[in-house]
């Protein structure tokens, strides 16, 4: 029988005071809130249970009670698991339990809850509310009781959200051999249909791929399994075959990837000649450089969008600890040093619904709670995962509202050799086991691939979600990473992520060229289990291994004394076939060839029609102080400092330049870490992101990151010779001409300035279809796109962090300079942004957005970098979204120190001060320079645009003076930290 | 004496165990990291090593409470061998995750040498977040660890620091000196504007020991404060020492603490 063990704090609670705090503004009449901490315990005897509960609680502030028999309760909410989703809690207590026993009790379930005993003035539309407000449907259940009930009742009834799976698991065969054009297509678009004539959801193939599978299963002369198809599906995916980038599109035939990424890269590897620095790039599941004699650095930036959409926390935490897998599965493995974050979020105050059913059903989550989840979701996983999170951003935009874009990447570090091998190289060879290590597979996960390969509609799956267990992962990477790899105990590593076991064995197979896998072999989480959702099931924690035959049991040893599952699924072969069985039969006979060269070549076309907006008309009397403190106090420029200091950016102890710099703790653009802690190098990392831009052309847009994303890493002292870029498109309706219109402009841009800087791309992902389709408030059908976005990460190497610079100011009387040209390049720029909204409600977009002269740039940049070589620059600060405004404001923020300048000398085209404090153009860095260096710093820059504008004051007075001599901006740092700080106050 | 073997846990979501290590190393121990469970099947032996490290990290994912967990397969499994390390003259310290693992033991306080007594605890921070910043430190009472030290700043990350213990217990342990720092207002408040108690703990407590001072747990992380390049206003001191014309100090001030403990046997 199983029993409940109830927990509550016998001190304040202060984990139910926030929950109090948050609900208040919703609920008035709640009075207090108790929060129960319960463990629904089965398969094990009531004596056993009372004998091990101790093991669930500290008796210092905790006991355990039966809250039944608590008074004063109007309402109990608790919120539990569904059944399936996995419970990191439940199971860290059933092994607690087990150990304490000191027993293996198979029957052993726990699964964790928690109960809000809710007192005051709510009714029970309330309490539901509530209810709704904490869980989320879809993975989690609420139960509601009136406080009468509850205690008639003894407190809430036992629930063992066990799942339960009735049938036996089989293969089936699809019939497609004689399907028409019509069915081949629905069953591509909503899956194959199932006996009692439901679809089993998306294949995400169109009838071309259909009618290519169909044609080769007639020369084959039966109809495909259902392990076959979904197999197919999901290599052939969008989001593993990138088809979009790979297809022939106008006149290009290699297409966008080939042509203008990898294009790019190779053409700067051969012209760096021996002074290249890449080592295994686009080939692996992150790209690899080189970092010093002994490591290199491999990065991987991934895209975790419609799971963080449906369930913000669950999706989040799978996206950060899915990435992390990357570097572990490059080469024979990297460990993860660092995590980076980039959020593109719908503003939280938007309130509007949105609905993925017809009559107002489905109700998507609201901004807030994406953003909160997202948020919590790489805290948890970052934090539990002992990486440190130092770099990130986030941009706001409304049209994030149907999707959220969440960017998570990882860099790792490796030994240049490890057994004796160079750890970049891996092969499995014909005759090593396969092996599937951590995590068991359960329904989690199904589809996940052909799912965010599809825009997302009413018929989208909930079975799509994860969530993702950082403590398993990290038992599975330290047992791999920290020993196994270094004893040399396999051939060849990759991550289980899109696609599961059908995509790692089969893309791991391509290194001995065939594979045999017995699916009854793959430990489960419960029994059930479709062979076919066996092999496509995403859930999370798992690596596929090759193992030599003869190191099989020094591995197995291995992971069961470090507590991890490692079982052999299979064998690699060079038969040239990928061969899967279950249950005594052949459920999947494919060649390799077919399976991964079969998928039909696309043509794709383009349009381009430039966009011309309203120029719009801005005042001349226009109160500059005033339009500085509201563009601090925007979305976008704002402080995001509650992220940074919720994400552990020290542990492993080598954050050199932080998150949050100087005095006043202001956002950097970049950050600086030592991976190897007895050296004096780092790691310098930047981000750059600008959809905005986009809506005038997606040229400029990718031009302006890559610059970005350069410069700041510069600014932090980063060598531009030993500089690479990663590419994450996430683009919307990609079906559509004009939208391929605007990849293929921002691609060729992507090629024009990594061959003009030098800086190669070693690694990428795109998402294309961020597409939401659904119901506005109204219940009137709505689609919402993303605009198209382009995240370019930079990532550097500083040879002596002693080098590395802040972007604070320091000294009172340091000369101010800025470095770079400023010209009327308002278009979409935050400023406009922001005078449409005070002006008429909504945006201005204009049409003169930044360009960049890469040449210019890039002689600029060497000659910053010489400066901070020479220990020249006190203080940089890039000048990004807002302009000079915005830049000078945070250097004066970070450093706590009053600044003035002049806009009088400011290089570039003569401008009204308004252009001048926030025109966007590229190529710019505010520095602060000891007047001493004056002399020396003015000759090294010698060349360059750049002038003296000011000086850093001693006190706290922020003053800007107009071309004509005015004073323009008259205010002082105090009033500035409360405005750069008050957006995100209280989240 | 040679120098000390340190034993640094790891293993079960122990995170922090590397640079524990490496501050260790370079405080001139011979620190080896060793995984829970080879102690527990006897592959690796607590009586070999002087020196006994819970670094801090997720143990457990913080799954029943932080440090509960591995608190307790430590308590089914290897008690008996740390009760006769801890009453021995032996060292151990716990940092973060490592000091609540320590608490729940009851390895601390340990009020009248009762080891096994969890007797106070960390709750989670006043803002129920998790919470990275540096602190200021100020330095009583007497444990070889923190022998001379009077101040430190130290960086914290934790959700879950807020020192508790009941009135009863807290009294004890403020009249038997147990208390070994404080968070304070010192430089590196004034520097960055910050409230000195960062997560609410009760008389502002961030280390305690027991009685013999040889075992300490704190929720600052020592090793993550012993190279001037982790300070967070690194390149503003350095600036000011280039202008004062001085070299920039070589170590953060956590290493001291780790060099304290080898000390300890070299004075032996």
């Amino acid at each position: 029988m199983a029993k409940r063990v109830e927990i509550i704090n016998k001190v304040q609670d202060t984990r139910a005071g926030i929950i109090k705090k948050k609900l208040e503004s919703d609920f008035p009449g709640i009075d207090n809130i108790k929060l129960v901490d319960v463990y629904t315990i089965d398969g094990i005897s009531e004596e056993e249970i009372d004998k091990s509960s101790a093991v669930l609680f500290n008796p210092v502030f905790q006991e355990s009670v039966d809250v039944g028999k608590l008074r004063g309760v109007d309402y109990a909410i608790e919120i539990g698991f569904l059944p399936g989703v996995t419970d990191n809690v439940g199971n860290t207590a059933r092994g607690s339990i087990e150990d304490r026993l000191d027993v293996k009790v198979s029957e052993l379930e726990v699964y964790s809850s928690k109960l809000l005993l809710v007192s005051g003035d709510v009714s029970k539309e309330d309490a539901l509310n509530i209810g709704n407000s904490l869980a989320n449907s879809l993975i989690q259940s609420i139960r509601v009781k009136r406080g009468g009930e509850f205690y008639i009742d003894g407190g809430m009834e036992v629930l063992v959200p066990r799942v339960n799976i009735r049938g036996k698991p089989t293969a089936d065969l699809v019939k497609i051999l004689n399907a028409s054009d019509d069915e081949l297509t629905i069953m591509g678009k909503q899956g194959i249909i199932n006996v009692d004539g439901s679809r089993r959801g998306p294949l995400a193939m169109d009838i071309n791929y259909m009618k290519t599978i169909q044609e080769h299963f007639k020369n084959k002369g039966r109809n495909p399994t259902d392990v076959e198809l979904e197999s197919l599906a999901q290599t052939w995916s969008e989001h593993c075959k990138h088809t979009i980038f790979a297809s022939q599109i106008d006149n290009l035939v290699d297409g966008l990837y080939k042509t203008f990424i990898k294009g790019a890269t190779e053409k700067i590897r051969e012209k760096k000649g021996n002074k290249d620095f890449c080592v295994s790039v686009f080939t692996d599941n992150s790209g690899i450089i080189k970092f010093d004699e002994n490591h290199f650095i491999a990065y991987k930036v991934e895209t975790h969008n419609t799971p963080s959409f449906l369930d913000p926390f669950g999706g989040a935490i799978t996206g950060i600890v899915g990435v992390n897998r990357d570097p572990i599965g490059t080469g024979l493995g990297a460990k993860p040093v660092i995590n980076v974050y980039g959020f593109c979020f719908a503003d939280p105050l938007d309130k509007r619904p949105l609905f993925k059913g017809e009559n107002k059903t489905q109700k998507m989550l609201s901004p807030r709670r994406i953003m909160d989840g997202v948020i919590e979701g790489v805290n948890v996983g970052g934090n539990c995962s002992g990486i440190p999170t130092p770099q990130g951003f986030m941009v706001f935009d409304e049209r994030y509202r149907g999707k959220p874009l969440v960017f998570v990447g990882t860099v790792g570090v490796m030994p240049v050799e490890s057994a004796g091998r160079l750890s970049h190289e891996k092969k499995a060879e014909p005759g090593d086991y396969i092996v599937m290590v951590g995590g068991r597979v359960g329904k989690d996960g199904i589809h996940g691939a052909t799912f965010s390969s599809e825009a997302m509609d009413s018929g989208s799956p909930a079975t799509a979600v994860q969530i993702g267990d950082p403590i398993t992962q990290k038992k599975m990477s330290d047992a791999l990473i920290k020993e196994a790899r270094d004893l040399g105990l396999y051939n060849s590593i990759t991550d289980n992520g899109a696609g599961g076991l059908s995509c790692s064995v089969a893309e791991m197979a391509k290194e001995s060229g065939g594979f045999y896998v017995k699916l009854d072999d793959v430990p489960l989480k419960y029994p059930g289990l479709n062979p076919w959702e066996i092999w496509v099931s995403e859930s999370q924690e798992r690596m596929t291994l090759a193992i030599p035959k003869d190191k099989w049991h020094k591995f197995s040893d291995l992971m069961k004394r470090r507590g991890v599952e490692a079982t052999v699924i299979g064998e690699f072969t060079d038969s040239g076939n990928c061969i899967v069985d279950y249950d005594g039969k052949t459920v999947m006979d494919i060649e390799m060839d077919f399976l991964h060269d079969g998928v039909p070549s696309k043509k794709l076309e383009t349009k381009f029609t430039k966009q011309i907006y309203e120029e719009p008309g801005l005042s001349s009397l226009e109160n500059l102080t005033e339009s500085l403190h509201s563009m601090l106090e925007r979305l976008n420029v704002a402080s995001f400092k509650f992220i940074s200091q919720q994400y552990d950016h020290e542990v492993q102890g080598g954050s050199v330049i932080k998150p949050l710099q100087g005095k006043g703790l202001v956002n950097g653009d970049a950050t600086v870490t030592r991976p190897v802690l007895d050296s004096r190098k780092g790691i310098v990392l930047s981000q750059a992101i600008n959809p905005s831009y986009g809506d005038i052309d997606t040229y400029n847009m990718a031009a302006c990151a890559i610059d970005t994303a350069i410069r700041n890493a510069v600014a932090a002292g980063a060598n531009l010779n030993h500089l690479a870029l990663l590419d994450n498109f996430c683009w919307c309706s990609s079906d559509e001409p004009e939208r391929l219109g605007q990849l293929k402009r921002a691609a060729q841009a992507c090629y024009d300035y990594a061959v003009e800087f030098e800086t190669p791309f070693i690694s990428g992902k795109d998402s294309m279809f961020n597409d939401f389709k659904g119901y506005d408030e109204n219940g009137n059908p709505i689609k919402i796109s993303v605009p198209p976005t382009l995240l370019i990460s930079s990532i550097g190497v500083i040879e002596d962090v002693s080098k590395a610079v802040s972007l604070d100011a320091k000294f009172e009387g340091d000369l101010i300079y800025v470095l770079g040209e400023t010209k009327n390049e308002l278009g979409a720029s935050e400023y406009f942004a922001m005078a449409g909204e005070q002006q008429r409600g909504k945006k201005y977009i204009g049409n003169n957005v930044p360009g960049v002269d890469a040449a210019k740039n890039k002689k600029l940049y060497m000659g910053l970098a010489e400066a901070i070589e020479e220990e020249l620059i006190v203080s940089a600060q890039s000048i990004n979204r807002g302009g000079l405004g915005v830049a000078l404001a945070k250097t004066s923020i970070g450093g706590q120190l009053g600044v003035e300048v002049s806009l009088e000398n400011l290089p570039g085209e003569r401008l009204t001060d308004v252009s001048a404090l926030y025109s966007e153009s590229q190529g710019r860095i505010v520095v602060t320079v000891n007047p001493k260096y004056k002399t020396k710093f003015e000759s090294l820059m010698e060349g360059n645009a750049f002038a003296q504008i000011g000086t850093v004051r001693g006190d706290a007075k922020f003053i800007v003076k107009g071309r004509e001599g005015n004073v323009v901006v008259d205010s002082d740092i105090k009033e500035m930290n409360k405005t750069y700080n008050s957006t995100f106050e209280g989240y | 004496m040679a120098e000390p073997r340190v034993l640094v846990l790891a293993g079960h979501g122990i995170n922090c165990e590397e640079e524990t290590k490496f501050a260790f190393d370079r405080a001139g121990a011979k620190a080896e990291l060793v995984h829970v469970n080879d102690l527990i099947n006897k592959s690796k032996n607590l009586e070999d090593y002087q020196i006994l490290a819970f670094p801090g990290g997720f143990s457990f994912g913080d799954d029943t409470g932080s440090g509960n967990a591995l608190a307790n397969k430590i308590k089914n499994h290897l008690w008996d061998e740390i009760k006769y390390f801890v009453e021995g003259d032996k060292l151990a310290i716990g940092i973060c995750n490592g000091f609540q693992v320590m608490t729940s033991l009851g390895l601390l306080p340990a009020l009248d040498r009762k080891y096994g007594n969890q007797q106070v605890a960390l709750l989670p921070n006043e803002n129920a977040r998790y919470f990275t910043r540096w602190v200021d430190l100020k330095f009583e009472g007497k444990s070889p660890w923190t022998n001379g030290i009077e101040e430190m700043i130290i960086p914290i990350a934790h959700g879950e620091g807020k020192f508790y213990a009941d009135q009863g217990i807290l009294d004890k342990i403020e009249n038997g000196k147990l208390v070994a720092a404080r968070y304070v207002r010192g430089d590196i408040c004034n520097h960055f504007s910050l409230d000195a108690n960062p997560n609410g703990s009760l008389n502002d407590i961030a280390a305690i020991m027991d009685k013999t001072g040889k075992l300490i747990g704190m929720m600052p992380h020592p090793e993550r404060a012993v190279d001037v390049a982790q300070l967070p206003h690194y390149t503003w001191i350095r600036e000011k020492c280039k202008r004062e014309r001085r070299d920039v100090p070589d170590f953060g001030q956590g290493l001291k603490i780790f060099e304290n403990a080898v000390k300890y046997f070299e004075e032996d």
